[in-house]
């Protein structure tokens, strides 16, 4: 689905003309249907990565394979969900999430109903005609992940997307989130610094280094599915987050 | 109050001549006897047709020539040196071209107000549009939709704050800029009453016409805000606190 090949991404410092990694050769695929996490420091250019696997950047070196051909630009195939301020603010909830079928030339009345299915999917009924300010940050998260999963996209980037929100919150929507992926079974690349949502949601979990990014480990965990909360409590997922934690911390 | 009080005192005691500054007294009775004559009110309206004529032109002109040079390169590239340059240039001084150009009456009020509006209006539309929030549009480059798309879903609203405040600005020049019009070029308005009981040692009037001036600009001030409240209510990072009724956030 996804394939990284020796991407790398480096800047030129304008100060002494230095050349900073952000990236250096990173190589991962992402398969069909995959949960695919990459867990790392702050600064370990996370939010470069999707970045440049949305294609908003271009990477300096290597490829950038999607179902086997190379990606020109931002598509739709892959729609991400950032950390902060995904919506529009003077949109409506349902204004929001029927955006991104303005593309489609999809009718008006048809938008609103596959608007509407996908306010129903992320319990937000009630809610259509609220505005963004009028939503607490889990709601403005849940809104976000209505509007890419309207535009029936293959795969979903999230940068940290719960990355804003206070722990309780956070909980929820991990739940919801894996509910979400286990009904639509769509690829996801996530990206965050939390090793407990990362071990939790994934399917396999990448390990970044600090300054320049590169891949220390790609871990795989063998939690079964469909996986309720309560599996953060057993041994085996503690034990799991342990020695994940170890490979951060060498 | 008690500068009002003082004043009043000081013009009693004849330590101030009633000629240089009247009473608080007789300028409030010049006041309403302004209101009731009449006189007040058709200057008023005189001089409120030639801000709104003036102030609808240069919004027009102003919010769409912003925004497209906002939008697109190379007018911002080939408008911006011409506006850097006439900016400075005050409104007052365009006066005598005005009326050389436009003649005596309305037309050169219109153009001076023009003048005054256009520029903060034009610039604050430029910069809403060019100070778009960059996640805004990669959301939208991310969803493919159209150039057209990004400018009126996204671009356009999310300029919208920038742009009443340049038309808020914009008013309160334009405001000052009939009344400088009125001083020089007109046969009616409130510029022109005060220029003429000036003339006529009537300085009550004169102050009366000013403190007219005054609770209008206050006026449209408070119109301009009630309206960006109304339009950009969902805009809560800079929306002053001013209570206002509108239902407060629901959080769940």
């Amino acid at each position: 689905m996804i394939r990284l090949d020796q991407v790398s991404k480096y800047y030129q410092d304008p100060a002494n003309s230095k050349v900073v990694y952000a990236l250096e050769k990173i190589s991962f695929r992402v398969n069909k249907g995959e949960f695919v996490s990459v867990l790392g420091p702050s600064g370990c250019g996370k939010t470069t990565l999707i970045n440049i696997i949305a294609a908003f950047t271009p990477c300096s070196d290597g490829q950038v394979c999607f179902d086997g051909k190379y990606a020109q630009g931002p598509s739709r195939d892959r729609i991400v969900v950032f950390q902060e301020h995904n919506l529009f603010p003077w949109k409506t909830v349902t204004e929001n999430v029927e955006f991104g079928l303005k593309a489609k030339a999809t009718a008006r009345r048809k938008r609103r109903e596959i608007a509407q299915q996908f306010i129903n999917l992320v319990h937000l009924n009630g809610f259509e005609d609220s505005y963004p300010y009028q939503l607490s940050g889990g709601m403005k998260q849940r809104v976000a992940l209505a509007r890419a999963l309207a535009v029936e996209p293959e795969c979903i980037l999230m940068d940290e997307p719960l990355g804003s929100l206070d722990p309780q919150m956070r909980e929820r929507l991990q739940a919801e989130i894996i509910a979400l992926w286990q009904k639509t079974k769509k690829t996801v690349f996530m990206v965050t610094h939390d090793i407990e949502e990362a071990v939790f949601l994934s399917q396999r979990v990448i390990v970044m280094s600090k300054a320049p990014g590169r891949i220390k480990e790609i871990v795989s965990i063998d939690i079964p599915h469909p996986r309720e909360p309560v599996v953060k409590m057993s041994d085996h997922f503690q034990s799991i987050k342990r020695s994940l934690w170890k490979i951060i911390m060498e | 109050m008690f500068i009002i009080t003082l004043w009043q005192l000081l013009v009693y005691l004849k330590c101030v001549n009633e000629f240089i500054l009247p009473s608080p007294f007789n300028i409030f009775k010049a006041f309403v006897q302004l209101i009731e004559s009449g006189e007040l009110l058709s200057d008023l309206l005189n001089s409120i047709k030639r801000v709104g004529v003036g102030f609808l032109l240069a919004s027009f002109c102003g919010v769409s020539l912003g925004v497209a040079s906002g939008y697109f390169r190379g007018l911002s590239k080939a408008l911006t040196p011409i506006f850097e340059f006439l900016r400075p240039i005050p409104p007052i001084a365009w006066i005598p071209i005005a009326i050389l150009w436009f003649g005596l009456g309305d037309s050169p009020a219109y153009f001076i107000v023009f003048m005054g509006a256009f520029f903060p209006i034009f610039i604050n539309s430029y910069w809403g549009i060019k100070s778009s929030k960059l996640i805004y549009i990669n959301v939208a480059r991310n969803f493919a939709v159209s150039r057209f798309i990004i400018l009126t879903d996204v671009a356009l609203p999310g300029s919208l704050p920038h742009i009443l405040r340049g038309l808020r600005i914009g008013l309160g020049l334009a405001w000052t800029s009939v009344i400088a019009a009125e001083l020089v070029g007109a046969q009616s308005g409130l510029g022109y009453m005060i220029q003429l009981n000036r003339i006529m040692l009537k300085t009550c009037n004169v102050v009366a016409g000013m403190i007219a001036i005054g609770i209008v600009g206050l006026a449209m001030n408070y119109l301009m805000a009630v309206l960006e409240r109304r339009v950009t209510f969902w805009n809560q990072e800079t929306i002053e606190k001013i209570p206002c009724s509108r239902k407060r956030a629901k959080v769940v």
